[in-house]
């Protein structure tokens, strides 16, 4: 039998370092060739690693969550025949970037990826580097296969003294997993149980719950955290919320949506408000940009590209619509449909989950009354939509019930001003109001 | 006489009863411990001891008998030997004696009362004992039942005269010319073995189909071999029908059916031990019985809350070693501690000729219990140290699951090998794996390299064979 090495293939774009999200084997599956190992993050994508040969898998040189440096042992496996070589190229070649599971936010602008750059370089380096090929499994790696299986009714293997602790602990060891050779129960996983799995018969009553889990920030919920610390720690917000009566609107959109083509889509209130948004930033076009703090430049685009901040299973990401201004209400309810879905599905491509000049977030029937929007870096504006809600307002003679919705948008302070900031708002608000004034060119 | 109250009472001071009580006391338990004999029990006073005493004379008296026979091979010249059995029971007495004051020492030393004499249950809680001084009550709260086990009784063949248990056979200070043992179990081989060393012609007789008939014939082949060469003959498939009237003539109905007179001066009858459940008032109490044995828990409590039973009493397999486990269990448990029985193997050894030790599972039992198993096996003829000791008879067995080589059991006959049951006890108890008896350096030039070849062997990679 021979050994063949993977390491951590060249997965392009110049990068030193890539980041493990999933192991899809295990020490001691058999894998074919093709049969795909693990999954890889970089900053620009996520991206599959296939075996390139077929064998059984020995040993695993990372951790998920673990960066690691191009060309370092990823995986080892057993194969027939005498050779022992290591592979890099050959995975290389069968590379298959993944069209999902992308960053939210990242490759937006030259600034931004600089700087997350700079942040999972220092990671790497406090990261320990990866053991030699020759090593066995480490601990870290065995805690980390699932667990040899024990059928109904077979006795926990476990020695004496591992026998004695835990009956003195009052453990009964049919309920330990064991992750030593055949499954035996080591100290440590007596450890581990007693720390975390421990199960206690459940007095009557409120019982006090003192387990922690201790969850990787890996991936997708990695990029968010980075990118979230740097829109708040580099972009001085104001947050400004305003009240808007959508009765006019509602009325509006439901008599659009019974009247609707077969063909077209259902409207919700975010195409009005997107195009509310185009026709407010042709009057306010600094609101529409992308700030480059390091280079001192404010980059105004004539197009404008909005993200929607979408929840998705893995977590936030913001696709976008491009080129709203080009859209007319069907179109952009129309791409903003295909977005979602694409982006639910994991299916969105790097194209449409980057390059937005402004964002809105909306958590529909969840919005609240107000929120504090993070400003999608490096834009300087963030629209929040909140919940539509019957209120009543005061007409001068008497309360009368109305539609109501609060805007809460947020504003890169350094480049918007308050007034600026009021009078955008203010703009919206009057349109939605008014929607026929939307459809009405200028 | 003033009445005991103690916490725990243990009747019977053999393996199970002395260990139980020294481990109370450690623990700081009021402990009493009733016997009616000398304490060591069976084990120590008309058992293994004794019997390890005369088959190790017996073996050396064989040694120089076949060195002076001239067909030796070590170059070695004397003359043939001579016994005097009488010498050798005082020396074995000797040895007795020293390990009955030890145990008395030790009982000693952990603060357990002793009380001399025959118990007998009153009530659950209560006991009284016949001593020399009258008779003395003992109240405890928990009682501890070890009275062990006594051979059992042909009725065809009563005890008397020339009709011997193995405790008169250990007391024998005259070689009987014809030996007849009845039994071919490993009392009667390893007794019958012995005199027929010393001189004795020996016949056994058992009623099943060969010798040893709990171990499989591949462990008892090299023990026929040797029983044939020392030319004891085994009637297997043959019934003692009793003596003859004349007497000194036992009737055999052998396995063709017909009947065989066999001229015996003595007749060992080494059918089999039965638990001692009568004469200590069993029948004042109310437990359950598992056949003729009493029924236990896992935590050796009888069907009475605070009466425990441990040893032969309770059981097979009846080994000293696991009523002394039990006995310490029973101390633990006594003193507050929570345990279980939880033992994965208990090892057999037969000191026969060659000693045979098995832990665990052996082969069929291992199919029984999983689908797929793997056996490795090791002669001592490719063991060097087996040569130099010429003793190249036998090999070790090593019988592990084939999925994940976790190791089920380890058998192994030839000589000496009752020594490696320690190294094969602890690999089960441990969970051990193929692999981790593989990867133990085993010293050489040892026997126990066999144990290691073996694990090997089952890898599919021995290197010696």
């Amino acid at each position: 039998m021979g050994e063949h090495l993977i390491k951590m293939p060249d997965v392009g774009e110049g990068i030193a370092e890539a980041e493990l999200v999933e192991w899809h084997v295990k020490v001691g599956d058999i894998v074919r060739e093709d049969t795909v190992l693990a999954a890889v993050m970089t900053d620009k994508a996520t991206v599959e690693i296939p075996s390139p040969v077929e064998g059984e898998v020995e040993w695993l040189g990372a951790e998920i969550g673990d960066v690691v440096a191009i060309g370092s042992p990823l995986i080892r496996l057993k194969v027939a025949g005498g050779d022992s070589v290591s592979s890099e190229a050959d995975a290389k070649a069968q590379l298959a970037e993944l069209p999902g599971r992308k960053g939210p936010i990242e490759a937006q602008a030259d600034g931004a990826v600089r700087t997350s750059d700079a942040i999972v370089e220092k990671q790497a380096k406090s990261a320990s580097p990866p053991p030699p090929a020759e090593s066995p499994p480490g601990p870290a790696v065995r805690m980390h296969r699932p667990l040899a299986p024990r059928t109904e009714g077979e006795k926990p293997i476990a020695p004496p003294a591992v026998r004695l602790r835990a009956r003195e602990a009052g453990i009964d060891l049919r309920q330990v997993p064991g992750t030593g050779p055949a499954g035996r129960i080591t100290h440590e996983d007596l450890d581990a149980f007693l720390t975390h799995g421990r199960q206690v018969a459940k007095a009557p009553g409120l019982v006090q719950d003192t387990s922690v889990q201790h969850v990787k920030v890996i991936g997708l919920r990695r990029k968010i955290a980075e990118k979230m610390a740097l829109a708040k720690s580099r972009i001085p917000h104001i947050t400004y919320v305003e009240e808007v009566d959508v009765t006019a609107l509602e009325d509006l959109r439901a008599a659009l949506n019974a009247n609707k083509q077969a063909d077209r889509p259902k409207l919700t209130l975010l195409p009005f408000l997107m195009r509310a948004m185009v026709k407010a930033i042709a009057e306010q076009p600094h609101l529409n940009a992308i700030y480059d703090d390091e280079a001192g430049v404010v980059h105004q685009h004539g197009g404008v590209h909005i993200g929607i901040a979408t929840q998705t299973g893995s977590g936030l990401m913001v696709p976008v619509v491009r080129h709203a201004e080009a859209r007319d209400l069907w179109g952009c309810a129309a791409e903003l449909n295909r977005l979602a879905e694409a982006a639910k599905a994991g299916l969105a491509t790097r194209e449409e989950l980057s390059g937005s000049t402004i964002t809105i977030t909306s958590l529909g029937s969840m919005g609240g009354i107000v929120t504090t929007p993070v400003i999608n870096h490096p834009e300087v504006a963030i629209i929040g939509v909140n919940k539509i809600m019957m209120r009543p307002v005061w007409d001068g003679s008497g309360f009368i019930p109305r539609k109501m919705m609060n805007l809460s948008s947020s504003f890169d302070h350094r480049i918007v001003d308050g007034w600026d900031a009021a009078v955008f708002v203010q703009r919206i608000k009057t349109l939605l109001e008014t929607p026929a004034m939307i459809f009405v060119e200028a | 006489m003033r009445d005991i109250s103690c916490k725990l009472l243990v009747i019977g001071a053999g393996p199970g009863g002395y260990v139980c009580a020294i481990r109370a006391g450690q623990l700081g338990i009021d402990t009493v411990i009733v016997e009616a004999r000398k304490t060591g029990g069976t084990c120590l006073n008309v058992g293994c001891i004794p019997s390890k005493a005369l088959i190790h004379a017996a073996e050396e008296y064989d040694r120089i008998a076949d060195l002076a026979s001239g067909r030796n091979t070590l170059g070695i010249r004397t003359t043939k030997p001579e016994i005097d059995l009488s010498r050798t029971v005082a020396w074995k007495d000797a040895i007795v004696g020293r390990l009955n004051n030890g145990v008395s020492g030790l009982l000693k030393r952990a603060k357990v009362k002793m009380v001399q004499g025959q118990a007998r249950f009153r009530d659950g809680k209560t006991v009284e004992v016949e001593t020399e001084t009258g008779r003395q009550v003992i109240r405890a709260e928990t009682v501890v039942i070890a009275t062990g086990s006594a051979p059992v009784e042909l009725p065809s063949l009563p005890f008397g005269d020339a009709v011997i248990s193995s405790t008169e056979a250990l007391a024998l200070t005259e070689l009987p010319e014809r030996l007849v043992v009845v039994g071919g179990g490993y009392i009667g081989l390893e007794l019958g073995t012995a005199f027929a060393k010393l001189g004795a012609k020996v016949t056994v007789v058992e009623a099943q189909a060969r010798i040893l008939p709990q171990y499989d014939a591949e462990l008892t082949r090299p023990v026929s071999r040797r029983l044939q060469a020392l030319g004891i003959d085994v009637m297997t498939g043959a019934k003692a029908k009793g003596l003859a009237k004349a007497g000194g003539t036992l009737l055999v109905e052998a396995e063709s059916g017909s009947e065989v007179s066999l001229a015996a001066d003595r007749i060992l009858v080494t059918v089999g031990r039965k638990p001692v459940t009568q004469g200590w008032g069993m029948e004042e109490l109310v437990l359950d019985r598992d056949g003729p044995f009493i029924r236990i828990d896992e935590t050796c409590q009888t069907s009475m809350r605070g009466l425990y039973a441990i040893g032969d009493v309770t059981g097979e397999p009846m080994l000293a070693h696991r009523a002394m486990a039990q006995g310490e269990m029973v101390a633990e448990i006594v003193a507050g501690h929570r345990r279980v029985w939880d033992k994965r193997a208990i090892p057999a050894v037969c000191f026969t000729d060659p000693e045979i030790v098995a832990v665990g599972l052996g082969p069929e039992e291992a199919r029984r219990a999983v689908s797929d198993v793997r056996i490795g096996h090791f002669p001592f003829s490719a063991n060097g140290r087996a040569m130099t000791k010429v003793g190249e008879e036998g090999f070790v067995r090593v019988v592990a699951r084939a999925d994940n080589h976790l190791v089920l059991g380890i058998q192994a006959v030839g000589h000496g090998v009752s020594e490696l049951s320690a190294a094969f006890g602890l690999a089960l108890e441990m969970g051990a794996r193929l692999e981790d008896i593989a990867g133990t350096i085993h010293a050489h030039p040892t026997q126990g390299e066999a144990f290691q070849e073996a694990s090997l062997g089952a890898l599919g990679h021995a290197l010696h064979a």
